[in-house]
């Protein structure tokens, strides 16, 4: 029942904002998420000791059911979620979009469709969460968005939905294969399923399945998508597709094609590595030469998540324990930082790298944060990046030394774009937009020393998140064994 | 089938309030006499029965879709207002009197247990719909429209007919019980070539009645041509009775022989959802549009009916709920703003004058939107378990390309359905507050809240046999 909580309160609150639009939507949609950020932990500290889970039939006929758990896998995700959620509606205070009950209600209908996805047991509640997520953040992106946010944010709808309609071919495929007059969608009876296909069919079925799950994340070369959308999205949009959206993706990898398609990875998956390791060094570099500061973020965003699908796909503990541990630490980095973007944009009106400077004589504030934060995603040691990007390329170097060793050029790559974003505009001379630069207000620092911190105490306690995730991960790794 | 006589006297005694009473009170008493209807259809549920010398049969599957087809009609009247744009051209009494006969029709063809009784069915059905599409009297292409659905819709009748006749021929029966029973005990390498003719022209005709390609240029002329309120009836209503009837005659009498019709059904509902939706995309008419969208989902459909699982009805029951609730809310969307753009722009039925239609009318854009997604097979919406339900009973029979292939196309129908979503959000345009009438506000919310409750949960139509 706490999970069916958890799952339906912020779509409650959020369509509630949409049909009534109250006039203090920004104390409403905070409150929701935040309450939503208690029961998650409660459900959590419950998760620690045994799995939870709540099941309800649903298309009896189609042996569909409506069932929800959460172990350690789903775990890290819906905390992930949940905890970022906040400081995402933390970032509209004071603005226009504040008391816009639309916005707001967009965002709480997007985390339940995001908390759905990682909390389904059943593989087509999965996809339909999936999906019911496009929606919300469509919406959000085509009416708030930038210049020619129609052709974009369309572009990005057609372009996902077309990648999870392979998912559900493929899906649908492997649920007729299911015992039982009715069949089942189960995870585990599609795990034990799966197993028995021929390795030919399992590569079929693992190209689909990837597909579907390389766009939403983006993998080389299906990301071009991606650098416009984050661009032209709402600040908290671009936060919702880069901090949690993205995930599903990974998630999906390892939930579903790594227990479901051994085979298929034994065969595809140094392929689909490879990709994701272009991916990698592709991004860096181009996140290098970027003017516009959203833009450099989000090339950036796609390097890193790259090497988390390289890291799942060499199938071993420490790549999936790497992942699940990136995942947490790149949502609280990225959102972090593009919510410096959208500060300085505030102020200066501009994301030009070439037009920002010595912003640190304004703001001591901001510069601390925004070193703290880049610091995290450089993956400096003590920092809540080190942990993951070491698992992951620790296991993408036992997997195959030469992917690893390229894979391991990110590190230098990622500093030298992060650091000069940070020299450019935080430090040298004071350029004519950044001259009257006003200080940090008390809602920006409520948002930026709180994630701050997480990044230091990720960097220090990790094996919080990783002891909670450990013994769901081993277990996954016996299906595949 | 007491549904049937009622809805048959109660026509006339339309015919006869026409004297008397204002358009208004018509209207509510349709729709008085079809709420009646439906519930004297409800009530032979579970009691299966044959009638008029076993030529009519009331099974629950018949049942639920008599119901779904006064369910539409229901809907399409509390939309209307009676055809004629003033006062003094209305003819209230004789536009809702042919609408109840042709429910009558629509009826018969889902309920029949003989080839003569499913004839006289369609027929009533076809004759209403001719005289209704060309109701708009002094509008020419209301004309054209009438004219062109008349000649095909009669082509395509003697087709039929023909068909019937040569599988009479082969049968000596036209009770489908017999002529199952006739096929069955025929030695495959003895059958009549006739008898394949027959089916294969029977087949034909129905192609031409769901605007399957390449029998399907009529559709976007008539669809366009015809009064909104008729297009959505007639792309809702004979859609879902002739679907009906093709899966009763190609399940029963003919489902041995299977291997005549399932292939060209195959690569015609290929063609069709090729056809349909790739020609979708260049339209700039809403209306036309939602013409070549009736024309693709026409395709899924026939997907299911060769699937020929046991789940198929069902399948095809919540196909064509699914359908008829979302279209009966787009035409309604497209019918309400066209008026309100008649004679402020030159095209009213163009997506381009939907523009703006969401700052002052939310309501109205959300019932649209809903709609859309429905068709376009988004999850929350109806239209995503139907595509489901279709995917994976023809996915059971282990027929793959056909179902790719209808993946990719509804992939295709994301595209010119989001036209009219941007249209009505995204652009910039000043359409002010439309009015809605009471009726017309309670069936586009009754239509959307069906489509979304469908949507979350299917079982509710999915399991009721």
């Amino acid at each position: 029942m706490y999970l069916l909580f958890i799952l339906l309160f912020p779509l409650l609150i959020g369509s509630a904002l949409l049909i009534f639009k109250p006039k203090n939507a920004f104390a409403i949609s905070l409150a929701a998420s935040i309450i939503e950020l208690a029961a998650t932990a409660f459900v959590l500290q419950e998760a620690s000791l045994n799995p939870v889970s709540f099941s309800a039939p649903w298309v009896a006929e189609a042996g569909l059911s409506f069932s929800l758990y959460v172990d350690g896998i789903s775990g890290v995700l819906i905390g992930l979620c949940a905890l970022l959620v906040p400081f995402i509606v933390a970032t509209t205070a004071n603005t226009d979009r504040a008391n816009n009950a639309q916005f707001q209600g967009l965002m709480l209908a997007m985390q339940t469709a995001l908390m759905g996805a990682f909390l389904a047991k059943d593989a087509f509640l999965f996809y339909f969460f999936f999906e019911a997520s496009l929606l919300p953040i469509y919406f959000l992106a085509a009416i708030y968005g930038g210049e020619n946010k129609n052709a974009i944010t369309f572009k990005f709808f057609v372009y996902t939905l077309f990648g999870s309609l392979f998912f559900l071919i493929a899906l649908v495929y492997v649920y007729l294969q299911t015992p039982g007059e009715f069949h089942s969608a189960d995870i585990e009876v599609l795990y034990q399923t799966a197993k028995g296909l021929s390795a030919d069919q399992q590569g079929y079925l693992f190209a689909a399945f990837f597909l579907a799950f390389a766009i939403k994340m983006p993998v080389f070369p299906f990301h071009t998508w991606q650098p416009d959308t984050y661009t032209v999205a709402p600040a908290q949009g671009t936060m919702l597709l880069s901090g949690i959206m993205l995930k599903m993706g990974t998630y999906g990898v390892i939930r579903l094609v790594l227990p479901m398609f051994p085979l298929g990875v034994a065969t595809w998956g140094l392929m689909a590595s490879i990709l994701s390791v272009i991916g990698v060094i592709y991004g860096s570099i181009i996140a290098i030469q970027q003017k516009d500061a959203k833009r450099l973020l989000a090339y950036s965003s796609f390097a890193h998540v790259g090497l988390m699908s390289a890291g799942i796909l060499s199938g071993s503990i420490e790549g999936i324990q790497g992942a699940l541990y990136q995942m947490l630490s790149h949502g609280i980095n990225i959102i972090g930082l593009f919510f410096v973007i959208e500060i300085i944009e505030r102020r200066t009106k501009s994301r030009e790298i070439a037009q920002l400077g010595g912003i640190t004589q304004f703001s001591y504030p901001l510069t601390v944060t925004f070193v703290i934060l880049s610091l995290g995603s450089v993956a400096l040691p003590l920092t809540n990046g080190f942990i993951g990007e070491f698992l992951l390329l620790k296991s993408v170097f036992d997997q195959n030394l030469v992917l690893g060793i390229i894979a391991g050029i990110t590190i230098i790559l990622g500093a030298v774009y992060t650091l000069r974003l940070i020299q450019k505009s935080m430090f040298g001379n004071v350029s004519r937009i950044t001259a009257d630069f006003a200080d940090l207000t008390f809602a920006e620092k409520a948002v930026l020393i709180p994630l701050s911190a997480l990044v230091i105490l990720g960097g220090i306690f990790p094996s919080t998140v990783l002891g909670f995730s450990e013994p769901a991960v081993q277990q996954l790794i016996q299906w595949f064994k | 089938m007491t549904a049937i006589i009622a809805l048959s006297l109660l026509g006339i005694l339309n015919l006869f309030l026409g004297f008397w009473l204002s358009r208004k009170t018509i209207q509510a008493a349709t729709l008085l006499f079809l709420a009646g209807s439906m519930a004297l259809t409800a009530m032979d549920w579970n009691h299966e029965m044959l009638w008029y010398g076993h030529m009519f049969h009331t099974t629950n599957t018949s049942i639920s879709f008599s119901l779904i087809i006064q369910l539409a009609a229901f809907m399409v009247v509390s939309f209307s207002k009676g055809f004629g744009i003033d006062e003094e051209h209305t003819h209230p009494a004789e536009y809702y009197a042919i609408l109840l006969f042709s429910v009558v029709g629509a009826i018969l063809m889902v309920s029949f247990d003989h080839l003569i009784m499913f004839f006289v069915g369609l027929e009533i059905l076809s004759v209403a719909m001719y005289v209704l599409t060309g109701s708009d009297k002094r509008n020419l292409r209301s004309n054209e429209a009438a004219l062109k659905y008349f000649l095909m819709g009669s082509f395509a009748t003697g087709i039929l007919l023909f068909g019937i006749t040569l599988v009479y021929g082969a049968t000596r029966s036209f009770y489908l019980v017999n002529i199952a029973q006739a096929i069955a005990n025929t030695p495959p390498e003895s059958t009549p070539v006739f008898l394949s003719i027959g089916v294969l022209l029977i087949l034909v005709g129905f192609l031409f009645k769901i605007s399957a390609a390449p029998f399907h240029f009529w559709t976007p002329d008539v669809y366009e041509g015809a009064p909104t309120i008729f297009t959505m009836f007639m792309s809702t209503v004979v859609k879902a009775a002739s679907f009906a009837a093709l899966y009763q005659l190609l399940s029963g009498p003919f489902g041995t022989m299977y291997g005549t019709w399932v292939y060209p059904i195959y690569y015609i509902s290929m063609l069709t959802l090729l056809v349909g939706n790739i020609t979708a995309v260049y339209q700039q008419s809403a209306k036309r549009m939602l013409a070549y969208s009736s024309i693709s989902h026409a395709g899924y459909m026939l997907l299911t009916v060769s699937a020929n699982q046991t789940s198929t009805p069902s399948t095809i029951l919540y196909y064509s709920l699914s359908y008829t609730l979302a279209t009966i809310v787009a035409f309604g969307v497209v019918m309400l703003v066209a008026e309100y753009q008649t004679g402020r722009t030159e095209k009213p039925e163009n997506f381009s004058s939907f523009e703006g239609l969401a700052k002052q009318n939310p309501g109205l854009a959300f019932c649209f939107t809903i709609a859309l997604l429905s068709l376009a097979g988004i999850p929350l919406t109806a239209g995503f378990w139907g595509k489901f339900f279709v995917f994976s009973d023809i996915f059971n029979r282990h027929v793959y390309y056909p179902v790719i292939l209808a993946i990719l196309m509804s992939a295709v129908g994301v595209y010119y359905y989001f036209k009219g979503i941007i249209a009505i959000y995204f652009k910039e345009g000043d359409i002010e507050r439309i009015e809605l009438p009471g009726l017309v506000k309670f069936a586009m919310w009754a239509c959307t809240l069906g489509t979304l409750l469908l949507g979350i949960y299917p079982s509710i139509v999915k399991n009721l046999f």
